[in-house]
């Protein structure tokens, strides 16, 4: 994979909106963000409802993901185009879950929902009808997903990306900044792991870096395998978005539990403060 | 009657910024830095603003409401919120303490 085959530019997708075989899909952390306006012809997803099962803490199984594709009128053969809010979090993390379900293309609209926005491109707010489809997702590609046992083996023997802020990796915030920091797990990072906040890879209109900005960010990690980890997985799914997307490394992980999962596990060791700690 | 937006714990979605603060939020703990973003007298809805720590470190990023208006949960410090709009951009440092902080980001 290279940015070429990962990313569309808002322009591209300005100008190819009706093309056949192309399906928008619009993912947004704000679940109302879509009925305000969207891209002509998108499509929405809900991350929480639609692609969590809402019962146990995981992802809806292959049948739903399956079904709930079909529900959308996407097909096996359609290239789909991934945007939303917050500089494309939720988007990647759906981009991670398409190709968890190995759907066959799927791509990232650079910028995300707040570009094509600060550009004064087109939104509307009619929703598009979509004939159903009977889609068929494959088996998950555990080659791209982490657990908690492989990051707790990974301390000290691959790489793990912390890619909070600095704040949350060091313990002294338990969320991001825009979220109440009342709860109950702990704070710190795993032991070992090094931190390069999401951040660092978007530009403040949300697109990527240069490859070779991007290169540079993740210099510290080597040549073993890689797990990235955040809070909920969204925003590691953007850093693993750049590591195996972008810049096309090969064995890196999203590790979805991440810290409300580890945060929250019995008598494993957790770091505090700025630095990586030890094993 | 606007009703207040649930705030999940287990998730990262932005709250609805014209909520009010949920009950739930102990702001004897919280730090709390809102506002409205504003270009000339006019306030500005959907414009994005980012909140960047001492060092000018993204921390997080929220969407004004359509009264232009946003809000944080942060730490007590010094950051520094930039704003980007159709209407341009614009930043505001702020030192804040526990509690609420009310801040104005001007775009031009």
């Amino acid at each position: 994979m290279s940015r070429d085959t990962a990313l569309v530019s808002a322009e591209w997708a300005e100008k190819n909106l009706s093309q056949p075989g192309l399906v928008f899909v619009e993912v947004d952390e704000d679940t109302a963000a879509y009925g305000t306006g969207h891209i002509p012809g998108a499509v929405r997803l809900d991350w929480k409802t639609e692609l969590q099962d809402q019962v146990r803490r995981d992802f809806v199984d292959q049948e739903q993901f399956s079904a709930l594709l079909s529900s959308k009128g996407i097909g096996n053969g359609d290239t789909v185009i991934l945007y939303g809010g917050n500089n494309n979090w939720f988007a990647a993390y759906a981009y991670w879950y398409f190709k968890l379900y190995g759907h066959g293309d799927v791509k990232l609209l650079d910028g995300g929902r707040k570009k094509w926005e600060l550009d004064g491109r087109p939104l509307v707010t009619e929703v598009p009808e979509r004939a159903a489809t009977s889609y068929e997702a494959k088996p998950q590609d555990l080659s791209i997903r982490a657990f908690r046992d492989e990051v707790l083996a990974a301390i000290g023997t691959a790489n793990l990306v912390d890619v909070r802020s600095p704040d949350e990796y060091a313990g002294r915030l338990l969320a991001p900044a825009h979220l109440p920091q009342e709860q109950s797990q702990r704070a710190g990072h795993v032991p070992t792991a090094i931190s390069v906040p999401w951040s660092k890879a978007a530009n403040e209109d949300g697109t990527f870096k240069s490859d070779d900005e991007l290169r540079a960010l993740y210099a510290d990690l080597d040549e073993r395998d890689t797990i990235a980890y955040c809070r909920i997985g969204e925003r590691s799914s953007h850093t693993w978005f750049v590591l195996k997307e972008i810049l096309g490394r090969e064995n890196v992980k999203n590790y979805d539990g991440s810290w409300t999962e580890y945060g929250s596990l019995v008598g494993v060791p957790i770091a505090l403060g700025d630095t990586p700690g030890g094993n | 009657m606007a009703t207040a937006t649930v705030v999940n714990a287990a998730s990262c979605a932005a709250p609805d910024q014209a909520a009010p603060i949920p009950a739930s939020v102990d702001l004897a703990k919280e730090t709390v830095i809102t506002g409205v973003v504003l270009a000339g007298d006019q306030v500005v809805p959907g414009a994005y603003v980012r909140l960047l720590d001492a060092t000018g470190e993204f921390t997080a990023e929220v969407v004004t409401s359509a009264e232009g208006v946003f809000r944080f949960f942060a730490a007590p410090g010094d950051w520094t919120l930039r704003a980007l709009s159709r209407a341009g951009n614009g930043d505001a440092v702020v030192n804040v303490e526990r509690g609420i902080s009310e801040v104005t980001v001007k775009v031009a």
